[in-house]
């Protein structure tokens, strides 16, 4: 039997009852094919603060420290969920992040 | 045992209310509504009904507090009119794509403008689209006894789904009528606890109400139009079931000495009472001619009007709401649809009567014979009465 999921192209009969979903379900698309624009990070200028970290209304910044080597000390934004809406541009104090134009 | 007492229409419904022992009531007043809410309000304080009254501040909220409460698996009813239904309408439409079963009884009234608070059917026409199964309650028992099978249909596992059940206002809603008040034993016999097929539930999380991207909104229209479609046999499975345990048979659609009938007049509510007694009149003048009443709205109950127009050489449909700018009312339009289809082919005519409570009367019916039985066939609707 096929897993009940909104899904593009789901039958009819395979839609779970009522048009709900379990948590998480966002893991099987990739959403940020919405996006425009992307933060591309100048990591000379970042001084981890974490501030994309935590305005990221998305979630999609990971701290990329490994606990010994600095050069590992900045965030990065996962492009597969990241809707390019600016934010972490605006907001973050050493302006190490621009917002560029996605190319078709 | 049953008890048959003299009860208003309105209250006789929020009595099956609390037969149903309803968890969730969300309302708001509205006439010609307000007396049925107003007992059930009545009948939590005084600590008859153990249910969560909720005195919301518009039908929209009222609606939406349906659709979350029925989601978190308590048993829920509402109750509106004309305005306050379509105040309703964006979470009318939600409702039935989520799945969420919910009892509204709709004391029918005309829709705004002018102002009317009298009875028609052009509020419950303006959500027909919506996806509710729809029923049209005749008399007081009547809507007593529907109240009782809409629970029961509503949260059929099968189905799932919510109900409109109608009754005219004022003309039903207001009525004093006898009324067999069923026993708490019997309607507990017929109406199980809710068990619901889905449900809010902290320990085992799902989200409710989702986007549908055009890949998929077709997709969850089209199972929701399934599901409505096969919820007429439950319907009818809950009306045998009634039948077994009260003594009173329904069907989806209801005739009255149509048999040998050439002329049959079509319609829903309570005017089929007048009708009756019209058809009474007419048949003692040796006029052959008979009545078919839809229950069931919705789903529409195709094969069982084909069934009970086959003999019809004519036929009056008549309809207690006009679409502006279109050739029939609503009802009109549905049936003279089925028949196109059909190998059926009565003279039909469309009748508009009783908008914004203009009463229907025997003489009203027996126009509508006289017009019909000729054979004459009128493309498009004709408003009965109108002065002009």
């Amino acid at each position: 039997m096929t897993k009940p999921t909104i899904d593009a192209l789901a039958k009819v009969g395979d839609l779970p009852l009522g048009f709900t979903a379990k948590p998480g379900s966002t893991m099987d698309f990739k959403t940020g094919d919405w996006r425009s624009v992307r933060p591309i990070l100048d990591r000379e200028k970042c001084i981890h603060c974490a501030f994309c970290y935590y305005y990221c209304p998305d979630g999609v910044y990971k701290d990329m420290y490994d606990g010994k080597d600095d050069a590992t000390k900045y965030f990065q934004a996962d492009y597969d969920y990241c809707k390019g809406c600016g934010i972490c541009a605006q907001e973050c104090p050493k302006k190490a992040i621009t917002m560029t134009l996605e190319e078709v | 045992m049953a008890k048959r007492i003299g009860m208003e229409v309105s209250l006789a419904v929020a009595e099956a209310v609390k037969l149903a022992n309803t968890d969730v009531i969300a309302a708001y007043p509205i006439t010609p509504q307000t007396h049925i809410v107003e007992h059930l309000s009545e009948l939590v304080a005084d600590g008859e009904l153990d249910a969560a009254y909720i005195p919301v501040e518009s039908e929209h909220s009222a609606m939406s507090s349906c659709i979350g409460s029925s989601a978190a698996g308590a048993r829920t009813f509402t109750a509106t009119s004309s305005q306050g239904l379509a105040l309703m309408n964006e979470m009318i439409y939600i409702a039935p794509v989520l799945r969420v079963p919910i009892v509204l009884a709709i004391a029918n009234r005309a829709l705004s403008a002018p102002i009317n608070i009298w009875n028609d059917h052009s509020d419950i026409m303006s959500v027909r689209d919506a996806g509710w199964v729809s029923v049209f309650a005749e008399n007081g028992q009547e809507a007593l006894d529907l109240t009782l099978i809409s629970f029961r249909v509503a949260e059929d596992p099968e189905v799932s789904l919510p109900i409109s059940m109608n009754i005219d206002g004022f003309t039903l809603s207001h009525f004093i009528e006898p009324i067999l008040i069923p026993d708490q034993a019997e309607v507990d016999k017929y109406l199980p606890p809710f068990k619901p097929n889905l449900k809010l539930d902290i320990k085992d999380p799902i989200s409710i109400g989702l986007l549908g991207a055009p890949e998929c909104y077709t997709e969850a229209r089209k199972a929701t139009d399934n599901i409505l479609w096969q919820s007429k046999n439950h319907v009818v499975k809950a009306f045998d079931e009634f039948n077994k345990v009260f003594g009173r048979q329904y069907h989806v659609v209801e005739t009255y000495r149509h048999e040998d009938a050439d002329t049959i007049m079509l319609m829903m509510g309570s005017i089929a009472e007048t009708a009756m007694t019209a058809v009474d009149e007419m048949r003692d003048n040796g006029q052959k001619v008979g009545l078919v009443r839809i229950r069931l709205w919705r789903p529409f109950p195709e094969e069982e009007l084909l069934a009970s127009l086959s003999k019809a050489k004519h036929l009056a449909i008549i309809d207690r709401h006009a679409i502006l700018g279109c050739s029939s009312g609503p009802v009109g339009l549905e049936v003279k649809s089925l028949l196109y289809n059909s190998n059926l082919k009565p003279n039909a005519s469309n009748y508009i009567v009783g908008l914004g409570g203009r009463d229907v009367t025997r003489d009203d019916f027996k126009y509508i014979f006289e017009k019909a039985s000729s054979g004459q066939v009128q493309t498009r609707c004709e408003f009965v009465g109108v002065y002009e």
